[in-house]
């Protein structure tokens, strides 16, 4: 019956606050879940309870209209609860956070962060699958093809967006913007991108600018390409 | 004291903690005297020996030797319980009734499990659904073939939350429960994954229909579609891409195109019949019928709008098909029409000459399988064979063809034709055109070849 209760509160909890702000608040009285309790034995022949029904998060019902796609139900997002999780960022600089970082800067990021799995000259760790970043310029036609950031990427956002979402394996997302863009500096300079000179410096406007070496190198589904239709 | 300390993970797997959990709490109900209409003597053996103290005793295989309440055997395989085989079970009563503590758990003589392809991560690994020794089109939700880049999250669900927002009228965010109260809607289709194969471009490289074709499943899915959501927040004019992205920790983002979103694409919370398995995403998923698994985006947090696509690893260094010339096909997301003969199929061995069932799987991303033909003599002479109704688009379709073995050398082949015309092409047809370097998107037609002894082998033929 206590368990009920309790859910039934984090329930209200939920559908007055949100659940970012019901979760913080049970932390502070007891532990996060990790399991489900079994389903609570009810009525004189101990039938197990049913699931109970699902509780909207919004705050005012307002008008219900199915037809209309008006469920009441949901709640709208603010932009500080979009910006907590909205990292991605686009080809044309579009999502790219403020910061900057130097290709020194990233190269002590490298070394500190980065070269354990992907090794000191980038050249990577098939051992443990850490794929070599940079080389393979030219070899795309090649019978075995070197496919590195270098060789292959389109575009420098995408190596800035992967390394901030998922980098380094032991710690994803442990990166702060400054860093990721001084390793980008770093990786793209020993990749003969941009200069290699200490100083250079990626930023929101720069990092938008690189031009990668196979830019051009990718076409749309032409399929299908193969065999006969009856 | 916290119910998970009391089995602790160092010594038992989930599944063992769940069943002693259970167990204990079954066993605790009858001694609080839980009222019971009818003594029954059913009780007696409830717990066949095993009682709360050998459990917490630990140092035994809980889902093993402790029915037999002898001394350890070899543990039961995953999902199943060892239970004491009866010497003729008419004679005496079986077990009772939810010993498995409430959810059932398979045959202690069934042993097929996923494999995993030897990937020098575990992190991020594939593993392969037994294909073989599947029947019908759905494949159990604990065969269901795998790939993680990051692992697999455990999140609980009253903390999940997927946002809607970007080229938006008006942003928002759905709890779990918000999700599960708008309409839904159940489909059955395949999720195949686009590397489904690529050890077989060169040259016979696995063994079995798990390694080479292991790589696609088929279950019921429901949840809301996609095109709910997306009408409820409204799409901005000239919204043509929709970022979707998971919470594991490769925050794993694909750019789909909106014409797919408002199409047949759904963000679905159940899998034949349940919550979502852990590693399929729970607890929300999109799927996006006939599109290549990569997209049908796990543990799914958010999905942005906007103009243009994002372009992410996914997208660009990974899932691109790089062809002869050096140039690489971007958003290659259908998945053609493809079949494969799951039985009889490699590192089988025929016991005999004589009548065999051939039976396999055909599926098209592109809608329904209209014809399926099977050569038994490498390709030379076809025959159409029975298509298990209902044939449903985007779905596994089981083909069946009556065959006899003389004995004598076979080449096994299944072609199939789609909806649309499209005729399932031979491995050199797509060698002509993609070259060898294309790593993803092998739909070609499968060999297997059947020696005098009856054993069976991969080959290209």
């Amino acid at each position: 019956m206590f368990t009920r209760k309790l859910s039934l509160l984090c329930t209200l909890a939920m559908a007055a606050t949100g659940p970012g702000i019901a979760q913080e608040n049970s932390s502070e009285s007891e532990p996060p879940r990790t399991v489900a309790e079994l389903p609570e034995r009810i009525g004189e022949y101990d039938e197990r309870a049913p699931m109970q029904p699902p509780a909207s998060s919004a705050q005012s019902v307002g008008d219900i209209n199915p037809d209309n796609l008006e469920f009441g139900v949901g709640q709208p997002a603010t932009d500080e609860q979009i910006a907590r999780i909205d990292i991605d960022a686009m080809p044309d600089g579009r999502g790219l956070p403020p910061g900057q970082g130097t290709y020194a800067e990233g190269e002590e990021v490298y070394s500190q962060t980065c070269a354990a799995c992907h090794g000191a000259d980038l050249e990577g760790n098939k051992d443990i699958g850490a794929p070599k970043l940079i080389g393979g310029r030219g070899t795309l036609t090649d019978a075995k093809p070197v496919k590195t950031v270098e060789s292959y990427w389109p575009y420098a956002s995408t190596l800035f967006d992967y390394v901030h979402r998922a980098m380094p394996m032991n710690a994803p997302g442990s990166l702060s913007a400054d860093e990721v863009y001084a390793v980008s500096a770093y990786v793209l300079g020993r990749a003969d991108i941009i200069s290699d000179d200490p100083d250079t410096t990626l930023d929101a406007d720069t990092l938008a600018k690189v031009k990668m070496p196979n830019a051009d190198g990718f076409v749309s589904d032409p399929r299908p390409d193969v065999g006969a239709t009856k | 004291m916290p119910r998970n300390k009391r089995f602790s993970a160092s010594r038992y797997g989930p599944t063992e903690r769940h069943m002693a959990e259970s167990l204990v709490e079954i066993e605790r109900q009858m001694l609080a005297g839980a009222p019971d209409k009818e003594d029954c003597e059913c009780k007696e053996g409830m717990f066949n020996g095993l009682t709360r103290r050998n459990m917490l005793a630990g140092g035994i295989a809980l889902g093993g030797a402790a029915f037999t309440a002898g001394q350890a055997t070899a543990d039961a395989p995953p999902g199943a319980f060892e239970h004491r085989v009866q010497p003729d079970p008419t004679k005496e009563q079986g077990r009772t009734i939810l010993d498995d503590g409430g959810y059932g758990s398979r045959s202690q003589f069934e042993n097929e499990v996923r494999w995993r392809y030897p990937t020098a991560s575990l992190d991020s690994s594939w593993s392969m659904t037994p294909l073989a020794s599947g029947h019908g089109v759905i494949t159990p939700s604990g065969l269901h073939f795998e790939r993680h880049h990051a692992g697999i999250p455990a999140i609980d669900p009253k903390t999940h939350e997927l946002i809607l927002h970007g080229m938006v009228d008006e942003p928002m965010r759905f709890t779990m429960d918000d999700i599960k109260r708008l309409p839904a809607v159940s489909r059955i289709c395949f999720i195949e994954c686009s590397g489904n194969g690529l050890t077989e471009w060169d040259e016979p490289t696995l063994k079995t229909v798990q390694g080479t074709h292991g790589l696609t499943s088929t279950s019921e899915w429901t949840g809301v579609r996609l095109s709910t959501l997306l009408e409820m927040v409204g799409l901005s004019d000239g919204a043509a891409w929709i970022l979707a992205e998971g919470a594991d920790a490769a925050v794993l983002t694909r750019s789909v195109p909106i014409d797919k979103a408002m199409d047949d694409a759904i963000v679905a919370y159940a899998q034949n019949g349940e919550a979502l398995r852990a590693e399929q995403g729970y607890p929300l998923r999109l799927l996006l019928p006939g599109y290549e698994g990569n997209t049908h985006i796990k543990w799914l947090r958010r999905l942005e709008v906007s103009d243009k696509p994002f372009m992410t690893r996914e997208e660009t260094s990974k899932y691109t098909d790089l062809m002869p010339d050096g140039m690489a096909r971007q958003f290659s997301l259908e998945m053609e029409a493809k079949s494969v003969i799951t039985f009889p199929s490699g590192a089988m061995k025929l016991p005999r000459p004589g009548f065999y069932e051939i039976t396999g799987l055909a599926w098209s991303g592109r809608g329904k399988v209209t014809k399926v033909e099977v050569s038994t003599d490498g390709g030379a002479t076809w025959r159409e064979a029975a298509l298990d109704g209902p044939v449903l688009p985007k779905c596994h379709t089981r083909f069946r063809i009556p065959w006899t073995w003389t004995g004598e050398e076979a080449v096994l082949q299944s072609r199939t034709v789609d909806e649309t015309g499209y005729v399932q092409p031979t491995l050199p047809e797509l060698v002509d055109v993609r070259g060898l370097n294309s790593v993803y998107h092998l739909n070609a037609i499968q060999s297997w070849h059947i020696a005098q002894d009856g054993e069976v082998t991969n080959v290209h033929a």
